[in-house]
């Protein structure tokens, strides 16, 4: 293990970035984002960001290809927003977490070579939690934030920085910083993690083996009938994948693109045949089941949630992930 | 692409058929001359004119839209240009308080019998607009290309 | 303040005035309160509360409950009250299927204020009036409540009750408030510093349209920015001129029938100061066309769908930004 004094993070932060792009998370605490790490920017006093890491690999919004017609011939351009090397510096142990989830989804055939350019370009730098939110529960998903993966784990205390190269990309990465000595992180306390009021999630029910069972619950209606059918909570989760592909029509050419979608939202999978899940419930339904028992019957059992808890603080009206599985999770047999 | 070209801008006008749409063809029958570079919508009264085809007038690469229509009281229908009045009032000022130029936007009132005037206003607009250089701030760059 | 609005609740649930209730729901944290219909004396006296952090406009949810069958039964805060009258205004609310009980407040309270304040540990926060009681991992302290109030609470433009058929806590009266310091320190501003200063709020946005789901003004059936057929439908805004015109054009429609309750910049996941652009309306129909307020009364005609002969001409705009 390595370490670097806190007192020379900039100095750290120049160097890498003196090699390729590198992000991290700063600003004020309600706006916190990864952002091109630029001379003087601080780290934000934020747990974590509004927006996960999750943009850096599969943005809101990118270019898939364009097309011009010229008579009756279609031209096809390649229109790909480049990619280039890049580290990101901060990541959490619970987003770190939803590329596992996330590369089980693009990576698998067919696969998504968009996503996957941008996965080989990056390197990870995990930053490990010392003091949680109450909205955290990602040890409820069996993560530890003391611990967090990824190419680089990073432990901070006052005075120190401390870096493990997990992999063979972060060992080159740590390789290239010269300010770097080794040093051992002292023992992480974990008392704190104990104490974090949403850590025993009932989840025992989740999974494959309930889904008709679930799916009809009754109490769904109750859930949703609040929800106002926003895309906030979506668009915030780290494990959120659902994306659709529209095009731009220029005057001149056609922009294919695709942009993040909502299951939320009505026109949500809109076919020719009308909307699949006419009405709220239906698409609140979706979304929990597809976190807490679609993505895990499929997927030995992981579920589609890291337990973050952006969509706790995210939505207009407080409804979320942790109340819905507390509804089933303990009334359904 | 042309280099060291003058900058000639885009002009939208959207003109009201009553009177204006009427007020630019007499400009045309007089022989007075206007640019080329304005583009006529003709729109069936001024208040038809929903904020948002300004918007995209702009995002299709234009570097000014303007607004002709009856002169209040003059309306075909009556009233509606004392309601476009309205709305072009607010959403000006809206555009304005976003720090878009308040010169890319205009409303006058032609009517049909003002040859001379639709010429005029359009020579001054172009003027004013061709100073101001190219839309930048409302441009959507997807359309530039 | 709660217990009067549930014996309340209760009391009208047993006499048949209504046959369900719309409140709020207890969360898992004392803040994270849901508005949620009740429907027996069980379910109020389990999850029923009524708090500082009761910020939801209750108004948008009888837009779709007024039209079910039966009556309920509504508790609205003064600002719900604004946004309750210009609905039925716009006959977007069946008046005769709700029995409404205004509630008075003290302004709602923002959790991140609190924690800004220094107040760490936060597990409750009670008391009626100027002063709460926080309490926190270390004890209770006592705080007062304008100090960590909403943005929108702080310059509150009325706490009258309107067109309630009761009242909980005493009407109360239109305010005088500051509310229109904000937009005039933006008017005095160049244009560049304008531009910038909002291509920084709007360049967060990540159209999650929370803004205009939560909208009381936003009722429309099917938004043309839903709408495939309008040629403007996007479901991201892929660069900043769809951040403009998102935020433009919804402003511009809800212009005139904006009540001011802010629930758009409450909701804001990126905390973009939404409300601006529509205060920016209301001060400038308040200047230009005689003061008026949305929802304040149930007969003027709203300031877009009026006009007077001798009204300003556009370039007013002009001139008056000229003189800045």
């Amino acid at each position: 293990m390595k370490k670097c004094p806190v007192s020379q993070l900039d100095a750290l932060f120049a160097s890498v970035a003196a090699r390729q792009k590198l992000y991290i998370p700063a600003g004020e605490a309600k706006t916190a984002a990864f952002q091109p790490w630029q001379e003087g920017m601080k780290l934000t006093d934020a747990l974590n960001t509004v927006r996960s890491a999750k943009d850096l690999f599969f943005p809101q919004v990118e270019n898939l290809v364009n097309f011009k017609v010229t008579g009756k011939q279609i031209e096809i351009i390649e229109n790909r927003d480049p990619s280039e090397p890049f580290v990101v510096f901060g990541v959490r142990a619970c987003d770190c977490r939803s590329f596992d989830i996330l590369d089980k989804v693009f990576l698998c055939d067919p696969v998504d070579t968009y996503y996957k350019t941008r996965r080989e370009n990056g390197v990870i730098m995990t930053l490990a939690c010392t003091e949680p939110e109450e909205t955290c529960f990602c040890t409820a998903f069996g993560i530890d934030p003391t611990d967090p993966a990824g190419d680089v784990s990073c432990w901070m205390d006052g005075e120190n920085l401390y870096l493990r190269a997990n992999t063979e990309k972060g060992e080159t990465l740590l390789s290239e910083l010269p300010m770097l000595s080794d040093g051992d992180a002292p023992a992480a306390d974990k008392t704190v993690f104990d104490r974090l009021p949403l850590k025993n999630l009932p989840l025992d029910k989740f999974g494959g083996e309930h889904m008709m069972e679930l799916f009809k619950y009754e109490k769904w209606a109750g859930l949703a009938e609040s929800c106002l059918g926003c895309g906030a909570c979506t668009f915030v989760c780290p494990t959120c994948q659902c994306y659709d592909i529209r095009e731009f029509n220029t005057g001149d050419e056609i922009k294919r693109f695709r942009c993040w979608d909502s299951c939320m939202y009505s026109d949500f999978t809109l076919m020719s045949a009308g909307q699949p899940r006419p009405t709220q419930l239906e698409r609140f339904r979706q979304r929990f089941m597809h976190k807490l028992v679609y993505y895990p019957s499929t997927h030995d059992g992981e579920f589609g949630c890291v337990g973050c808890g952006r969509c706790l603080q995210k939505c207009p009206i407080s409804m979320n992930i942790v109340k819905v599985a507390k509804t089933l999770g303990e009334e359904t047999t | 692409m042309q280099v060291n070209q003058e900058f000639k801008p885009t002009i939208v006008a959207f003109c009201c058929n009553w009177c204006s749409y009427a007020g630019a063809d007499l400009s045309g029958t007089n022989r007075l001359q206007y640019p080329a570079n304005v583009k006529i919508i003709r729109i069936p009264c001024s208040c038809r004119l929903n904020p948002m085809f300004i918007l995209r007038a702009f995002q299709r690469g234009a570097d000014g839209v303007i607004l002709c229509g009856c002169h209040p009281g003059d309306c075909h229908y009556t009233t509606g240009n004392y309601y476009a009045r309205r709305r072009m009032t607010l959403l000006f000022s809206m555009l304005d308080f976003l720090g878009i130029e308040r010169e890319r936007t205009r409303v006058e009132w032609v009517s049909a019998a003002e040859g001379a005037k639709f010429a005029a206003t359009m020579n001054e607009f172009v003027e004013t607009v061709t100073k101001l250089g190219e839309n930048k701030r409302l441009e959507d760059l997807r359309c530039k290309s | 303040m709660q217990e009067l609005i549930k014996a309340k609740a209760v009391e009208l649930l047993e006499n048949g005035v209504c046959d369900r209730v719309l409140g709020w729901k207890a969360g898992e944290f004392f803040y994270d309160v849901t508005p949620a219909v009740f429907r027996s004396r069980e379910e109020i006296e389990k999850d029923f509360v009524f708090g500082p952090f009761c910020g939801a406009n209750m108004s948008k949810y009888l837009i779709a409950e007024s039209r079910k069958e039966g009556k309920i039964a509504a508790f609205l805060k003064p600002c719900d009250t604004y946004s309750f009258q210009q609905l039925q205004k716009e006959h977007r609310i069946r008046r005769e299927n709700v029995y409404a009980v205004g509630v008075q407040c003290e302004g709602m309270c923002d959790i991140d204020a609190m924690k800004a304040a220094g107040i760490k540990g936060i597990l409750g926060a009670d008391g009626d009036g100027g002063t709460l009681t926080v309490h926190t991992l270390y004890g209770d302290k006592s705080v007062e409540r304008k100090t960590v109030l909403a943005e929108r609470c702080k310059c509150c433009k009325s706490k009258k009750l309107l067109g309630c058929d009761e009242i909980i806590g005493g009407q109360g009266e239109e305010l005088e408030s500051n509310r229109f310091a904000q937009v005039e320190k933006l008017e005095a501003m160049t244009p560049d510093e304008r531009f910038a200063f909002w291509r920084g709020e709007l360049s967060r946005c990540i159209r999650c349209n929370a803004c205009r789901n939560v909208c009381p003004a936003c009722s429309c059936e099917k938004c043309v920015f839903d709408n495939p057929a309008s040629g403007v439908e996007n479901k991201a805004a892929a660069n900043s001129f769809e951040e403009n015109l998102f935020h433009v054009i919804r402003a511009f429609h809800v212009a005139g029938r904006c009540t001011d309750c802010g629930e758009c910049s409450r909701v804001c996941p990126q905390h973009i100061p939404l409300h601006l652009l529509n205060r920016k309306f209301i001060k400038d129909i308040n200047e230009l066309y005689g003061d008026y307020q949305a929802g304040a009364d149930m007969d003027t005609r709203p300031p877009l769908v009026n006009f007077q002969t001798d009204d300003p001409e556009p370039s007013v705009v002009h001139e008056r930004g000229s003189e800045q």
